[in-house]
């Protein structure tokens, strides 16, 4: 981050103000995009070690370097770090704060000052967090999903944490109303709907599931905390209350969650597809249109996280097809995108790589995800590894994949100068084949028969075990690569300018890195965002 | 420049009315969870609804409904160009909402004394329904009861700014925003009010 390197002035300089204050106290949308964006890489580094940790746990049977009770810690402070500080927050907060003003023709977000506010609640959150990891009687052992009568009952400090997660959703509310009413009322002349680039469009769809579903989170965790605290007994049986009702409150927020992290990066691959194809995107309209139809259909699934619950089967019969329904509007994006790859001019770089593996391992995750959404086969693998399997490759081979890719197409234009083209390419073939190794033995693993949440197991299960904790060590060094490169080209990389990609949304419009106002004039836009054409680009 | 201010106080109204939209879905969690247990238990809920005291529950609702009506005066005093009459509204306005809140201390308190809190022993020992029935209600009234004083300070907030003419009939967004707010708070004890005290 030195700016007196930078090639020209830009947002990094023009303001005249750059030491630490300038950054936590801005209101610059570029600013807060990247305070997003290294919060959330941290977080994420964080989890990925706990991550390593728990797969080395369970590389061999027994005991290997850890107990049950440290395992159960590490497995939810994993699962609590990677959902709620990294990939919740990452997408809306990191990329959509740093691209989404600049694409829809913005000098900065519709409420500037309450962008700032959210990020600040982010860190608060945050904190909170990280001190009921290390105060109290230890680390929550309940899981990600806090569920009752565990969570109400354990001695660990689940409460200080669930409060952390509370504020962290009034964060991730206020994100979504600030980027709604930024979408409906700071369009530049000619920015119609139909000419919205789509990565705008999904963060238009996440951003309505912000609003609707944190608020239940927001209250089903108010209640747990009152379950401790006051004895209010709304969800204990012995006091007629229901646990269920926990369960339906917490999962009415937190499957549409799940489209919080996969909507907008869907979005980023809509975007690397077609400039990467050198073809404008195939059927917009429609992956637009599913985008929204996600989010609605989306909402009324959360059923099929209990199909053993103890639901009625007319309930279970409802939700595993509303589960197929959504399966739909994502079947349409997929083959979307493979149309335009169709007869496109394809060039094999590092985001191009990213959005293609995507494609394969998103598949795979929607796929089995099926598997868990019929009612009949879910009974067989219902809480094995094949959840876990099926999950990572949802949202680590897909969102996570897409957010590498993102960084990789994005974060030059913000630096001015670029990584290296060829370990870049080396690091995303370790973490594709790492990443299939480590999460496809877990899927068969949990066919066989294996629990998740357990650090044991039947000797049969050893050999996948090992090789699946192999493949996140391939995974891990293809991680590290992959950062190293990154940064080192950011930071002293050969320089990026102009529209190397030749990609036609405005960001590509701006200087490199972009100034503080973004455009020196209100842009009127006269093309589509994928009218490649118009870029003047062969 | 009209155009960007225009342009702005859209914008805010827009972001108020999406918080407001947030408020609403985080009392429906409480909501859903009072329609659920009241099919539970109709019998339990209709007798701890009888042992609430409705007189309590109809004075502050006039209590309420009278300050919702001095909010929405407040607004139109200001578009009239009289910030005095506006400030004396709102303090109206914030003075009906501790009557409101003395109220239910005098009436939380009233319950206590018999014994009604959340794992009091005759909760704990009697039957299950009243024991729910009587957690939601401090729930969602204590709930309330946290967003009337919210909204109270809010709308202190905002007649300072009035006060020092931050606030007049071409940039009312924080006034009318603080109103919004404060209706909401209305909206939502019209809710409560005949599901608690009425209906059981």
């Amino acid at each position: 981050m030195n700016p007196q390197k930078l090639p020209q002035s830009s947002f990094w300089n023009d303001t005249g103000k750059t030491g630490i204050t300038s950054w936590i106290f801005s209101t610059d949308h570029k600013r807060i995009g990247l305070l997003y964006f290294y919060s959330v890489l941290g977080f994420f580094l964080i989890a990925v070690c706990l991550g390593l940790l728990l797969r080395i746990e369970l590389m061999a049977p027994g005991r290997t370097i850890m107990g049950p009770q440290t395992y159960n810690a590490l497995f939810t402070v994993h699962g609590v770090i990677m959902v709620f500080l990294f990939i919740i927050p990452g997408f809306p907060g990191a990329f959509g704060n740093l691209i989404m003003p600049i694409q829809i023709g913005a000098r900065d977000v519709a409420f500037p000052r309450l962008n700032l506010f959210s990020w600040w609640l982010y860190m608060l959150g945050a904190v909170i967090i990280i001190t009921a990891l290390f105060t109290g009687s230890g680390p929550p052992d309940t899981g990600w999903t806090f569920y009752v009568p565990f969570s109400t009952r354990t001695g660990t400090n689940v409460s200080l944490a669930v409060f952390g997660v509370f504020i962290i959703g009034f964060s991730s509310i206020l994100t979504g109303l600030n980027f709604v009413t930024t979408i409906h009322r700071l369009r530049a002349e000619g920015m119609t709907w139909t000419r919205l680039p789509l990565f705008v469009w999904s963060l238009y769809a996440t951003a309505w599931v912000q609003i609707l579903a944190t608020p239940i989170l927001g209250i089903t965790l108010a209640l747990v905390i009152a379950e401790r605290m006051l004895g209010t007994g709304l969800f204990d049986a012995a006091r007629g209350g229901d646990p269920i009702m926990y369960q339906h409150l917490f999962w009415i927020y937190s499957h549409p969650a799940v489209y919080i992290m996969i909507l907008p990066a869907m979005g980023v691959i809509s975007e690397i597809i077609p400039v990467f194809s050198r073809k404008p995107v195939f059927g917009y309209k429609m992956i637009a249109f599913s985008s929204v139809a996600i989010a609605a259909a989306g909402s009324l699934v959360w059923g099929h996280h209990m199909f053993t619950s103890g639901m009625s089967d007319t309930a279970v019969l409802v939700f595993s097809f509303l589960t197929f329904v959504v399966a739909i509007p994502s079947a349409i994006k997929v083959f979307n995108w493979v149309s335009t790859l169709y007869k496109g001019s394809i060039s094999l770089e590092a985001p191009m790589l990213f959005a293609l593996s995507f494609l394969l391992l998103f598949s795979i995750g929607g796929l089995t995800g099926l598997i868990l959404g019929a009612a009949a086969t879910d009974i067989h693998v219902h809480d094995t590894q094949f959840v876990v399997g099926h999950f990572h490759y949802v949202i680590f081979g897909g969102s996570g994949f897409a957010f590498f890719g993102a960084m990789h197409y994005w974060l030059p234009k913000f630096y001015g100068r670029r990584y290296k083209e060829k370990p870049a390419l080396i690091a995303w073939s370790m973490m594709f084949v790492g990443f299939n190794i480590t999460y496809f033995c877990m899927m068969v693993l949990g066919m066989k028969g294996m629990p998740r949440r357990y650090y044991d197991y039947l000797p049969e299960f050893a050999p996948l075990n090992l090789a699946s904790t192999l493949g996140s060590w391939l995974l891990a060094l293809g991680l590290i690569l992959l950062l190293v490169n990154l940064f080192r080209g950011l930071l002293r990389g050969e320089p990026f300018s102009g529209n190397p990609w030749g990609g036609a949304t405005l960001e590509w419009s701006v200087a490199t890195p972009p100034p503080t106002e973004n455009f020196e004039e209100e842009p009127v836009v006269t093309h589509g965002p994928y009218d490649f054409k118009s870029t003047g680009i062969p | 420049m009209s155009e960007q201010l225009h342009r702005d106080k859209s914008g805010a109204t827009l972001g108020m009315w999406l918080f407001l939209l947030t408020e609403l879905i985080l009392f429906g969690g409480l909501f859903l969870l009072y329609a659920v247990y009241l099919a539970r238990y109709p019998h339990e809920f209709a007798s701890g609804g009888k042992e609430l005291n409705v007189v309590f529950g109809a004075v502050n609702t006039v209590v309420l409904l009278t300050s919702s009506l001095l909010a929405a005066m407040a607004v139109t005093a200001v578009q009239r160009g009289a910030p005095r009459t506006s400030i004396r509204l709102l303090l109206g306005t914030i003075g009906c909402a501790l009557i409101f809140l003395g109220i239910k201390y005098v009436e939380w308190n009233e319950k206590f004394g018999h014994d009604i809190y959340p794992s009091s022993q005759r909760l704990i020992k009697g039957p299950q329904g009243e024991s729910v029935f009587f957690s939601l209600y401090f729930l969602t009234t204590g709930l309330h009861g946290l967003h009337v004083l919210i909204g109270a300070t809010l709308l202190g907030f905002v007649a300072v700014r009035v006060q020092q003419g931050r606030v007049d009939s071409n940039n009312n967004s924080w006034l009318e925003n603080g109103a919004l707010y404060w209706h909401l708070v209305d909206l939502i004890w019209i809710f409560i009010f005949p599901l608690y005290y009425l209906i059981l």
